[in-house]
């Protein structure tokens, strides 16, 4: 009577493992399944001017999920990264055309560069206005974050009056041409968006993993109370992950502007949804503390390449978000059935390990 | 088992739990007789849960035989349980912290009106009734989550007793209780007895099984190791069907002499929520290598206490010192820093990071000492966390596995770990032998030795009479906010403390109290 359940152990532990790293590698397997479904399906799919037109829009989203991804892994969420983009693209593109009018008959020009550091300024600190509502008045991240979302779009259609800033290819005299470097340049065959993003996430991985800051972020997602206790800044590290996230949205904002050579106060909406949707079809845990920035992109580039595979094969776009939902429902379910897996698979190493 | 008076009502018999691997229970013959408490013990992990949500039809066995009266029955949940007369109080609190006190007493069998609208007088009216038998001064329209975990405990007490069950089973329900709510806890048992329920009583604190035990079980690894009548044994004897053989309990002192003055709080004041003075004016100092025990009931403030000295709650006032010199920093992480360092009476809630790893809990609170720069040295965090789990004896195969693998005993030990790496001067403890076997105990209570001995200044605070009598150089009593007596070892008797205790509740005190408003 306790031999066959015992065998039965044995047997369905080792498959059981099996299946537990199919499913821990799910979003990759995901990744793959696109990729090959595509090639098939859709003609040029694997053309390189397709493959970079491809990486170009996924890496847009990838740069607000990495933000996502920190700010949910800490038990929050940040519903104003799309509008942080919109206005953080008129903050550049208003510089570019108009400087700064010091009301004495003077106006000061930036060059591309200083105006990429005061758009990302700008990004920074409104991610900064989120955290210290929601750090020092307590407001819920969701409520905060809403607002900012409003507050933001606001001011972006303010800055022009609902208007497009067109044609920011600058002017030699003032030192504010080459905009269009960040959105359409290469470096090495590659457009730098790419690079930049790759950048970025190396970056953010690195922090993730190998700093106490990174350390700190999921010991808060974890256990607000007991990181509060063990010595963590609890509110400087959600002041940073919304910074982060502020930033992250201010790169994207700075790519489009300079991709279209155009700021419309309307960009960005509804990206922080793809974004979150981004996270979470790669692991991360919405209840917080679990994540990783290289789910997260590889997540990212499941849904970008799911939606323009889509467009290439001519699917309506009605279609296109069905089949986005459901993706990412069933991410979430296979989620589940990992995390069950995953405690039945550990408690039977304990078992056979004593 | 002798001639007895009592009938047997549930039988167990060759009971075995499997779960995925591992075999929780095996083949358990066990009894429990009416009219009578049945006590059971073991060290954590040993199956004494397992099996009682056996009975309680939480858990299905994998073989085995559950006779009710005679009868085979089989529980499919635990709903099933109660419809036969099985109530049961969990160790976890199954309360529902959004709800009041009287709809967690009702919750799944509430009182409806005629037009199936709940009853909400007549639940709260009912819910006094029961909350009158445990004096517990909690009101049935509170919500649960502003209960303190005692008082929490005795809700779900209440509700296991609301059930009118023919078996009652408590697993731990006096862990978070002070020793007065001990003793009412214990009138409503004998009550209950008196009216031929039988009591399945879970504990692991020794003197209260032979206070209150009629017959007593031993468990270890799953199989029980001895039944007697309560009657026949002693502590010895149940520790050795417990862990197989004697064991101390209290490392003993070693007779090294405090040093200077590490530590020192002056007039540390909490206001209450609710007016008052949750710490009333409290000041107290302690020696490099001294044991303060800070004894105290239930609500005594002892908890508060610690918050305050650890910079938890803005609106505290008073001083701290440390070696002397003053601490002027008001926040936790500065004040870990200059040495301070606390042992939460809560593991899950303040305690550990469940979802981290073993090792990442550890360090926590002392990354700083890894980094380079900002980044951690990988090498130098892994050695810290080897030497860590092997000095404290923590049972872990793997450091970076999830800390809630864990057992309690060793969770705490992890607690412990990651205050020590912090290299502090000065530990509070608060509890710290709560809800942990003998065996984690002893353990415990050897490292508060060990660290005494190497210099620490340590603050403890208990509700355990004995364990502040054996470990403490010095006793300090708290009583409603107060510090109403302050003991040497020596002279210290228990009746002095318990007596210290519950002055700060009396009369002369209340006027006191009068005048400061």
């Amino acid at each position: 009577m306790t031999d066959i359940p015992a065998k039965a152990a044995v047997s369905s532990a080792s498959s059981g493992s099996v299946l537990l790293t199919l499913m821990k590698a799910r979003t990759f397997i995901a990744l793959i399944a696109v990729l090959v479904f595509f090639s098939i399906a859709a003609p040029n799919f694997l053309s390189t001017a397709n493959l970079i037109l491809m990486s170009k829009h996924v890496a847009l989203n990838a740069f607000l999920a990495m933000g996502m991804t920190f700010v949910i892994v800490t038990g929050g969420i940040d519903l104003s990264v799309g509008s942080i983009v919109g206005l953080c693209g008129m903050v550049a593109g208003y510089l570019v055309l108009n400087g700064i009018d010091l009301q004495f008959g003077y106006t000061i020009y930036f060059n591309v560069f200083e105006i990429a550091l005061i758009t990302l300024a700008v990004g920074i600190l409104i991610g900064a206005v989120n955290g210290l509502l929601i750090t020092r008045l307590n407001v819920a991240p969701f409520i905060a974050t809403l607002g900012v979302l409003y507050v933001a779009r606001g001011l972006a259609l303010l800055s022009s009056d609902g208007r497009t800033f067109p044609n920011l290819v600058g002017k030699a005299e003032l030192g504010t041409t080459g905009f269009g470097f960040l959105g359409a340049g290469r470096l090495l065959g590659l457009p730098v968006a790419l690079w930049i993003l790759l950048v970025v996430a190396l970056g953010a991985a690195y922090l993730a993993k190998y700093t106490p800051l990174g350390r700190h972020i999921f010991a808060v997602g974890g256990n607000e109370r007991a990181a509060r206790i063990s010595g963590v800044r609890v509110n400087m590290v959600k002041m940073f992950v919304y910074m982060f996230s502020g930033f992250c949205a201010a790169i994207v904002g700075l790519i489009i502007s300079s991709e279209l050579m155009a700021s419309h106060p309307a960009t960005g909406e509804s990206f922080e949804l793809n974004a979150i949707a981004a996270a979470v079809l790669g692991g991360t845990s919405m209840s917080g503390g679990r994540g990783t920035i290289g789910g997260t992109i590889v997540g990212a580039f499941v849904i970008g390449i799911l939606s323009d595979g889509l467009v290439m094969m001519g699917v309506s776009s009605f279609w296109q978000m069905v089949i986005k939902g459901l993706v990412i429902i069933v991410a979430v379910v296979v989620d589940q059935a990992q995390r069950r897996l995953q405690s039945r698979v550990t408690l039977m190493q304990m078992a056979k390990a004593g | 088992m002798g001639a007895t008076g009592h009938d047997v009502i549930l039988k167990l018999e060759d009971v075995s739990k499997v779960y995925s691997g591992t075999v929780a229970v095996k083949r358990a013959n066990f009894e429990v007789r009416k009219g009578a408490v049945n006590v059971l013990v073991g060290e954590n992990g040993a199956g004494k849960s397992t099996l009682m949500k056996i009975i309680a039809g939480v858990e299905q066995p994998t073989a085995g035989r559950i006779l009710l009266e005679g009868e085979e029955v089989s529980f499919a949940s635990s709903g099933d349980a109660v419809n036969r007369g099985i109530g049961m109080v969990f160790q976890e609190l199954n309360l529902f912290g959004n709800m009041s006190v009287a709809e967690n007493i009702f919750a799944t069998r509430e009182i409806t009106n005629r037009f199936r609208k709940i009853d909400r007088k007549a639940q709260e009216r009912r819910a006094a009734e029961f909350l009158e038998r445990l004096q517990a001064g909690i009101r049935p329209d509170m919500l649960v989550e502003d209960l303190r975990i005692g008082q929490q405990q005795l809700v779900e007490i209440a509700k296991a007793v609301s059930l009118d069950a023919r078996i009652l089973i408590m697993d731990e329900p006096t862990s978070a209780l002070s020793a007065a709510e001990v003793e009412i806890l214990f009138k409503v048992i004998a009550d209950l007895k008196a009216r031929g329920v039988a009591i399945v009583y879970i504990s692991h604190r020794l003197e209260e099984l032979i206070r209150i035990g009629d017959y007593i079980t031993v468990l270890r690894d799953g199989r029980i190791t001895g039944q007697e009548e309560m009657k026949n044994v002693d502590t010895q004897w149940i520790v050795r069907q417990m862990i197989g053989s004697d064991a101390k309990d209290f490392a003993k002192a070693d007779g090294h002499v405090p040093g200077e003055e590490i530590f020192r709080a002056e007039a540390i004041c909490l206001p209450r929520a609710t007016g008052g003075l949750a710490v009333d004016h409290v000041s107290l100092s302690l020696r490099a290598g001294e044991i303060l025990g800070i004894y105290g009931l239930m609500g005594a403030g002892r908890s508060e206490l610690f918050d305050c000295i650890m910079g938890r709650h803005g609106q505290a006032t008073g001083e701290i010192f440390i070696a002397g010199r003053h601490v002027r920093e008001r926040d936790t992480t500065r004040r870990i820093r200059r040495g301070l360092a606390l042992i939460p009476e809560d593991r899950q809630r303040e305690g550990l990071v469940s979802i981290l790893s073993v090792a990442s809990n550890l360090t926590l609170a002392s990354l700083s000492r890894f980094v380079r720069l900002f980044h951690i040295r990988g090498a130098a965090e892994r050695q810290a966390v080897v030497q860590m789990v092997r000095e404290l004896a923590i049972k872990v195969a793997d450091p970076m596995q999830e800390v809630s693998s864990l057992s309690g005993g060793n969770q705490q030990k992890v607690v412990i770990g990651k205050a020590l790496l912090t290299g502090p001067k000065v530990l509070l403890m608060d509890e710290p032998s709560r809800g942990i076997d003998v065996g984690a105990k002893a353990d415990v209570f050897r490292t508060m030795r060990k660290l005494s001995r190497d210099g620490l200044g340590i603050l403890f605070a208990t509700s355990d009479l004995d364990e502040v009598m054996a470990l403490s150089d010095r006793i300090a009593v708290m009583s409603n906010g107060k510090l109403t007596g302050m003991f040497d070892r020596a002279e210290a008797t228990e009746a002095a403390i318990v007596a210290a205790s519950a002055l700060g509740h009396g009369p002369v005190a209340h006027t006191e109290n009068k005048a400061h408003d």
